[in-house]
């Protein structure tokens, strides 16, 4: 397909059905979901990942309950894979071992098992079980730039060490920008001997740039979503990965045009919002806060009449991390008690 | 009537920390402190106050069963699998801080007195012991279908026994919310927050009710915080109960955030001091109990 030579293979995890869940507030049908996974399998995604967007366990009161339970979407998933592999997420903490149990019933091939940036060690049963159960096992070091390179390169070495065959530089705020990247991704190449990815949110609209930022110090694994669907402002377009690396020499083993289809076919009608960036996923990658923050904090500005920015400004100042979705309503209550303080007018309070 | 004689199994942060709590205690009188690391902080710091230790570990009440009728473990789940047997055979009564689970749940604002026959009872874990209250206080007013936490803890405040054992966390966690807190399923979620300075531990409830009465609601989560307080100072409520109609009912969220007292740890460590807090408050109420009986029985007499 490429009018250059070989570069190298980089592979790509599209998690359309995974990433893509939060902007759907979990809303995708298993048979929505079976569509989706289908063309991507048709187009040559090499790993496809299925989860509720917070992973296996998420559906939740804090995270949002999913359209259909963890097992529902793999069954309904599993039949359609053809030569792709099936992943699936977990974050300790909110998915537990039996979890992924289940998922290995239903073919899953890869767990990607994340934590933050700093807690590597909570990983350390999960990934045992992941390898035990002979998937290919991916340590997801998540809100990367919370962490400072030698901070990644200490943990990413923790998750080699428990079994990790991958370890990613995961930016769940996208919140870094090519240098940064770098950085991360070159002290975790020096520090382990396994495979090392890259995740982007576009919340600075960067996730292409910095996936080729990743790639060019030395990531060989590749987080995309077709139209970019995903938390905050979106992922890296799967379809735009696969064309600018097609262009660059790099074989990622897709068909272009097929997931240029399911995406513009399939995804586009789907979709509840275009996937911009906007004000309050600016904010994010700005702040520094977890991707899936953005909804949350946009109905809690609604409710209790704040701003959203406001809001996501005060989360990334407090240090929030990601699967602390209960905080947002927490701190929109205080900024609109202070407002109410500065200016006893009613606010929407209840 | 004398204090109750307790020992303490187990001299890292929670043993310690329990150990500054029991000697404020009226009615239990602290006397042997167990660790197995002979040159361990927790025992050093008991040998400059006083108190009895030993670093034999649970070899030290095989040999002198007379030092305690009450035994708080404060060690692991694993090592309090062996030590229950062994507490049982010595007729001792176990108050167990680990995720061991062997007796029954017991939450002191919740149901202290239907425990006090069990020669074992269990404290959960620590985001139980600060939201079960919580879950209780809603199902007490009208049934619960599903309760949900997350509970928030600084990472400096988990330590190696925390973090390997995530999953039990949840479990126990879950179950705890059903059997105690009274509803119907549940869920527990853990974050781990490495911010500095250190957060305070802090947790949210959400429970799924039909039609809430929001007024007796209301009151009976006052009124529980109020019992919570009694035994753990730092308790506060944050915010909440909020009502908010959902696909299948309403949601009603309460949040609440712990400060500890500070009595080994450093105040972030909520989660550590709820845990040490319940376990005096049980041991408190076991010592009240066992002085009754005696004195029940010297009436008979």
């Amino acid at each position: 397909m490429s009018a250059n030579a070989s570069k190298g293979k980089i592979f790509l995890t599209d998690m359309t059905c995974r990433d893509g869940m939060h902007p759907m507030q979990h809303s995708l049908t298993p048979a929505q979901m079976a569509r989706i996974v289908g063309g991507l399998a048709e187009a040559g995604v090499p790993t496809i990942e299925v989860s509720h967007g917070d992973g296996l366990g998420g559906s939740s009161f804090n995270y949002g309950f999913g359209a259909a339970s963890d097992r529902e979407y793999l069954e309904a998933v599993a039949p359609v894979l053809k030569n792709s592999e099936l992943s699936v997420l977990l974050l300790p903490g909110i998915g537990t071992k039996p979890d992924l149990e289940m998922a290995v019933e239903y073919g899953a091939k890869v767990a990607r098992i994340a934590t933050h940036v700093t807690e590597a060690d909570i990983a350390e049963q999960h990934i045992n079980l992941s390898k035990k159960l002979g998937m290919r096992t991916v340590g997801f070091l998540m809100m990367s730039h919370m962490g400072s390179p030698e901070k990644i390169a200490e943990q990413g070495r923790l998750m080699e060490s428990y079994g990790a065959d991958v370890v990613y530089v995961t930016d769940s705020a996208g919140a870094l920008i090519p240098d940064t990247v770098k950085a991360r991704v070159s002290a975790l190449r020096q520090a382990v001997s396994c495979a090392i990815g890259y995740h982007a949110h576009n919340n600075l609209g960067l996730a292409i740039g910095n996936s080729l930022a990743a790639i060019e110090e030395g990531a060989t694994h590749i987080d995309g979503t077709l139209c970019g669907l995903g938390a905050g402002a979106g992922n890296a377009q799967t379809e735009i990965l696969v064309a600018v690396l097609d262009k660059m020499g790099y074989e990622t083993g897709v068909d272009l045009f097929k997931v240029m289809d399911q995406a513009e076919d399939v995804v586009k009608p789907l979709m509840l919002r275009p996937q911009l960036v906007d004000r309050a996923a600016l904010t994010i990658g700005y702040a520094g806060v977890y991707s899936s923050f953005l909804l949350f904090a946009n109905r809690a500005a609604e409710k209790y009449g704040v701003e959203a920015r406001a809001i996501l400004m005060e989360l990334g100042r407090m240090g929030a991390v990601g699967g602390q979705e209960d905080l947002i309503v927490d701190v929109a209550l205080q900024l609109a008690q202070a407002k109410q303080a500065q200016n006893p007018e009613p606010a929407g309070v209840r | 009537m004398g204090k109750i004689k307790a020992a303490i199994l187990g001299s890292g942060n929670i043993g310690t920390d329990l150990m500054y709590k029991l000697l404020r205690s009226p009615e239990i009188e602290l006397s042997l402190l167990i660790g197995i690391v002979p040159d361990s902080d927790g025992l050093a710091r008991a040998r400059e106050l006083g108190i009895e230790t030993s670093h034999e570990g649970i070899q030290a009440l095989v040999q002198h069963p007379e030092k305690a009728d009450i035994v708080f473990d404060a060690t692991s789940a694993k090592a309090h699998v062996r030590h229950a047997a062994t507490l049982k055979q010595l007729g001792k009564t176990a108050i167990d801080l680990t995720p061991a689970a062997r007796g029954p749940f017991v939450v002191p604002s919740v149901n202290l007195d239907f425990q006090l026959s069990a020669p074992n009872v269990n404290l959960i874990t620590c985001g139980g012991q600060a939201t079960i209250p919580m879950v209780a206080a809603v199902s007490r007013v009208q049934p619960v279908d599903y309760a949900e936490i997350v509970a928030t803890i600084s990472s400096k405040s988990a330590g190696p026994g925390t973090r390997q054992n995530i999953d039990e966390f949840t479990y126990t966690t879950a179950r705890g919310l059903v059997e105690v807190g009274g509803a119907g399923k549940g869920k527990a979620i853990i974050v781990l927050n490495p911010a500095e300075p250190p957060i305070m531990m802090r947790d949210t409830v959400y429970c799924r009710v039909q039609e809430p009465d929001e007024a007796a609601i209301t009151a009976s989560v006052r009124k529980m915080v109020e019992a919570v307080q009694a035994y753990v100072p730092g308790y506060r409520l944050k915010a909440g109960p909020l009502f908010e109609k959902e696909n299948n009912g309403w949601k009603v969220t309460i949040m609440v955030e712990v400060t500890g007292a500070g009595d080994y740890l450093p105040s972030y460590a909520g989660n550590l001091d709820i845990m040490t807090a319940a376990a005096v408050a049980v041991g408190e109420r076991f010592a009240r109990h066992s002085g009754q009986q005696q004195r029940e029985v010297a009436n008979v007499g």
